[in-house]
C-alpha cells in the first residue's frame, strides 16, 4: 500500500504545510499534521513541504504486466439501425494516428442487429479489421448483452487501447466494460497520444477547475478512453480499401438481460447547437433572464443559435440543450461570440475547436481571453446593441 | 421497496486557480455542498417511497466531514446513512470509487433500486453509477427522464437516448442513473432537520470491507495516474482588442464580414 507518512519533526510551519493541500485533506492541530480520507494522493505535500516533511513511501511494488501481450487501437461503432454515429470516424482518425506510431493495427467493434451492411464503409476510414456482431438479441442497447460482447471482443483481439465516443450509449458502456476488466477508463479526453511501449497519453481537464490532467493508464490493459464528438478531427474517406471484416461469434447465453425494451418514442427534431454555424454564448456577465433577449437577437441577426454556459441553465435561464461545456454539448462551429463569459476549463472544453473565437467580456484578465481569436474588452451592455445595429443597416446574412 | 440513494460531496465552487509561483492548486477546502446532480436522485428516491412505501437511504464516499451531505439527505426525506470512509481509499480513480462504494453497499444492506445523479460537478465523468452497477453484477440503464411505475419485481422507465425515447423494464436489484428535471428537489425542511440532527450513521472502514486485498483500494486500486497537472495551453492567434464602444463594434462588423460571416 502506498502511503504518506508525516514527519512531524521536519515541519517547520504546520500551518503552512496544511494549506498546501488543494482538497483541504490535511488537518493541523497543536503544530502537528494528520492527512485525512479527503486526500488524493497528488503529493503535492510531498513535493512542495518543506523537505522530508511528508514522505511518499511505496511498500510493496506490483508486478508490471506483458504489455506485448495487447495489440492494436480499436474504436467502438456507435450507431443507431446501423447509421454510424460521426464520432465514430473522429475516433478511427484519432486510432490510426496513434496505431501508426506504434505500427499497430486498428479495430472497429460493431454489435448490433441487422448491420452487416454498414461495416464495409468503416474500412473507408481506416479500420483494418472491423469485428461485427450481429444477433437479433443486440437489437436494442441492454447492457448487460452489450457488455459481453465488448468482453468476448477484448478476450479475442487483446487490443491495447480502445475508445469510445462519450454518446449516451458509450458513456454506459465504456466504465461497465472497464469495471468487468478491472482497468482505467479515461472520460471525456480532449488529447490523446501514445508512447513507444504503448502507454495511451490521455489528457482531460481536472479536479472540476482550470486545469488540465495528464493520466496513464501504467499497468493495465486495456487502456479505455472517451471522447466527445467533435472533439478529434474527422479523417478523409479513403477510396482504397485494405481491411477486412469479421463475424464475432458468441454464446446466446451470454446475451441474457435483465432488461426488456417495451418501446421506442422517436424525439421530436429539435434545432439544436450542436450542428449550428454560428453560436452566440450568453454568460454570467448576462445579468438579468430578460437580458438574454439581447443576446439571442445577436444570434439571429446572425443566423446563429443561442447557448450559455451552465450558471445560466442552473437558474433555470436556459434550456439545458443549449449548454456548451462539458457537462453539456461540445460543438465546433465556424463562429462562436461569448458575451460575458469567463471561460472556466469546462465550458472551453466545449467550443475551443470552434473555426473563429470572439469574447467580449469586461475583465481584461477573463480566461476566455487566453481562448478567443479575438479578445473583446468591453461590456456586453454597450456593445451589443451597437454590433446588432450594424448588422442590421450594413450587411445581410449568407 | 429499498431504495439507496449514492451521494457525493463537491466543493461548493468549481473556481480553481492554479499559484503561477508554486504550480500548487488553490481551492477553498471549507466550503463544500452536494453534488448537485445528487439531489434529483435524492428527489427520485424520495417519491418512490411516498408511493410505493419503503425506505430511502443515502451512502456517502469520502473524508470524515462528507457525513455532512447524510444530514442534508435526512432532512430532504432519507431515512437512514452510511459513511464510508479511510486513508485507504484516499487517491482512488473511477474503479477504486466504484469498488469501494459497492463494497460498502453490499455492507449496508440489500437494496432493490441505486439511484445515482447523473455525473458530479468535481469529476464529471458520469462513470461511476455504470462502473458499481458492474461490481454488484446488476442491470444499470442511465439517462432515466422519467420512472412509469414500479411493478413487484420491476421498474419501468424512459431512458433519453440521442433520437429517441427507449421505454424500459428492469427487473430488481438495478441501478438506475437519473437526468436533470425529473423531478423538481424539494428544499430542506427544518423540522425534520432538528428532528434528525443527531441521528446516528452507519461508518464503514477498510475493516469493514468483505474485499480485505489492501491493492485494491485507493491510489493502488486505481489503474488511471495522473501524470501532471498543467494549466491549459493555448496556440491560438490573437488579438486583444480595447477601445470605444463605437471602434470595437465597427472592428467586430468588419471582422465577421471579412470572414464572410456577414455579407
Amino acid at each position: 500500500m502506498a502511503k504518506l507518512v508525516v514527519h512531524q519533526e521536519k515541519i517547520t510551519d504546520a500551518k503552512a504545510l496544511a494549506a498546501l493541500c488543494p482538497f483541504g485533506a490535511m488537518q493541523e492541530k497543536d503544530g502537528k499534521i494528520t492527512i485525512t480520507a479527503g486526500c488524493r494522493m497528488c503529493r503535492i505535500c510531498v513535493k512542495k513541504g518543506p523537505k522530508g516533511a511528508v514522505e511518499y513511501v511505496e511498500d510493496k511494488k506490483v508486478p508490471a504486466i506483458d504489455k506485448t501481450k495487447w495489440r492494436g487501437i480499436a474504436v467502438y461503432v456507435d450507431h443507431v439501425d446501423g447509421a454510424v454515429h460521426p464520432v465514430t470516424y473522429e475516433l478511427l482518425g484519432k486510432a490510426k494516428e496513434l496505431a501508426a506510431k506504434i505500427h499497430q493495427p486498428v479495430y472497429a467493434l460493431f454489435i448490433g442487429s441487422n448491420i452487416e451492411h454498414a461495416a464495409e464503409e468503416l474500412l473507408h476510414y481506416g479500420a483494418d479489421k472491423v469485428y461485427v456482431c450481429d444477433k437479433p438479441e443486440l437489437e436494442y442497447f441492454k447492457i448487460e448483452a452489450y457488455t459481453s460482447v465488448f468482453e468476448e471482443f477484448i478476450n479475442k483481439v487483446k487490443p491495447s487501447a480502445i475508445l469510445v465516443g462519450a454518446t449516451s450509449v458509450g458513456r454506459q458502456l465504456a466504465p461497465r466494460t472497464a469495471a468487468r476488466f478491472n482497468t482505467g477508463l479515461t472520460a471525456d479526453c480532449t488529447i490523446l497520444d501514445i508512447k513507444e511501449n504503448t502507454d495511451l497519453v490521455q489528457i482531460r481537464p481536472a479536479f472540476g477547475g482550470n486545469i488540465m490532467a495528464e493520466i496513464l493508464t501504467p499497468n493495465n490493459r486495456p487502456q479505455m478512453a472517451t471522447v466527445r464528438y467533435k472533439v478529434m478531427d474527422a479523417p478523409k474517406w479513403i477510396d482504397s480499401v485494405s481491411g477486412q471484416i469479421e463475424k464475432l461469434e458468441i454464446a446466446e447465453e451470454k446475451l441474457k438481460a435483465n432488461i426488456e425494451v417495451l418501446g421506442i418514442t422517436q424525439k421530436p427534431k429539435e434545432k439544436t447547437i450542436d450542428a449550428a454555424d454560428v453560436i452566440v454564448v450568453a454568460g454570467r456577465g448576462v445579468k438579468k433572464r430578460q437580458d438574454l433577449k439581447l443576446i439571442e437577437d445577436l444570434a439571429k441577426s446572425l443566423g446563429g443559435e443561442l447557448a450559455s454556459t451552465r450558471p445560466l441553465v442552473e437558474a433555470g435561464w436556459v434550456d439545458p440543450k443549449r449548454q456548451i461545456g462539458l457537462s453539456g454539448r461540445t460543438v465546433r462551429p465556424k463562429l462562436i461570440i461569448t458575451c460575458g463569459v469567463s471561460g472556466s476549463v469546462q465550458f472551453v472544453a466545449g467550443m475551443n475547436h470552434a473555426e473563429t473565437i470572439i469574447a467580449i467580456n469586461s475583465d481584461p484578465k477573463a480566461a476566455i481571453f487566453k481562448t478567443a481569436n479575438y479578445a473583446i474588452t468591453a461590456d456586453i451592455y454597450d456593445i451589443i446593441p451597437e454590433l446588432i445595429q450594424k448588422i442590421k443597416t450594413g450587411g445581410t446574412i449568407l | 421497496m429499498k431504495i439507496l440513494v449514492c451521494i457525493k460531496q463537491v466543493p461548493g465552487t468549481n473556481k480553481v486557480e492554479v499559484d503561477e509561483k508554486t504550480g500548487v492548486l488553490k481551492r477553498n477546502g471549507a466550503d463544500s455542498k452536494m453534488n448537485p446532480y445528487d439531489l434529483y436522485a435524492l428527489e427520485t428516491g424520495v417519491r418512490l417511497k411516498e408511493k410505493y412505501g419503503g425506505t430511502v437511504s443515502v451512502i456517502t464516499m469520502g473524508p470524515p466531514q462528507a457525513k455532512a451531505v447524510l444530514y442534508e439527505a435526512f432532512s430532504m426525506g432519507a431515512d437512514e446513512g452510511a459513511l464510508i470512509t479511510d486513508r485507504k481509499f484516499g487517491g482512488a480513480d473511477v474503479l477504486a470509487t466504484s469498488r469501494t462504494l459497492s463494497q460498502g453497499i453490499k455492507r449496508f444492506g440489500d437494496f432493490d433500486i441505486i439511484l445515482c445523479g447523473l455525473q458530479t460537478t468535481d469529476g464529471d465523468t458520469a462513470q461511476v453509477g455504470p462502473e458499481v452497477a458492474e461490481q454488484l453484477k446488476i442491470p444499470s440503464v442511465c439517462n432515466v427522464q422519467r420512472i412509469e411505475k414500479v411493478e413487484k419485481d420491476n421498474i419501468i422507465v424512459d431512458m433519453d437516448m440521442p433520437q429517441d425515447i427507449e421505454r424500459i423494464k428492469i427487473y430488481f436489484p438495478c441501478l438506475l442513473t437519473v437526468q436533470k428535471d425529473i423531478y423538481q428537489p424539494r428544499l430542506p425542511s427544518y423540522l425534520k432537520q432538528k428532528e434528525t440532527s443527531k441521528k446516528d450513521i452507519d461508518v464503514f472502514t477498510f475493516s469493514d470491507m468483505e474485499d480485505q486485498d489492501e491493492n485494491k483500494y485507493g491510489l493502488n486500486g486505481s489503474p488511471t495516474h495522473v501524470q501532471r497537472i498543467f494549466p491549459p495551453v493555448s496556440d491560438k492567434v490573437q488579438q486583444h482588442w480595447q477601445g470605444t464602444t463605437e471602434e470595437l463594434a465597427v472592428k467586430i462588423y468588419e471582422t465577421l464580414k471579412e470572414k464572410k460571416f456577414i455579407a
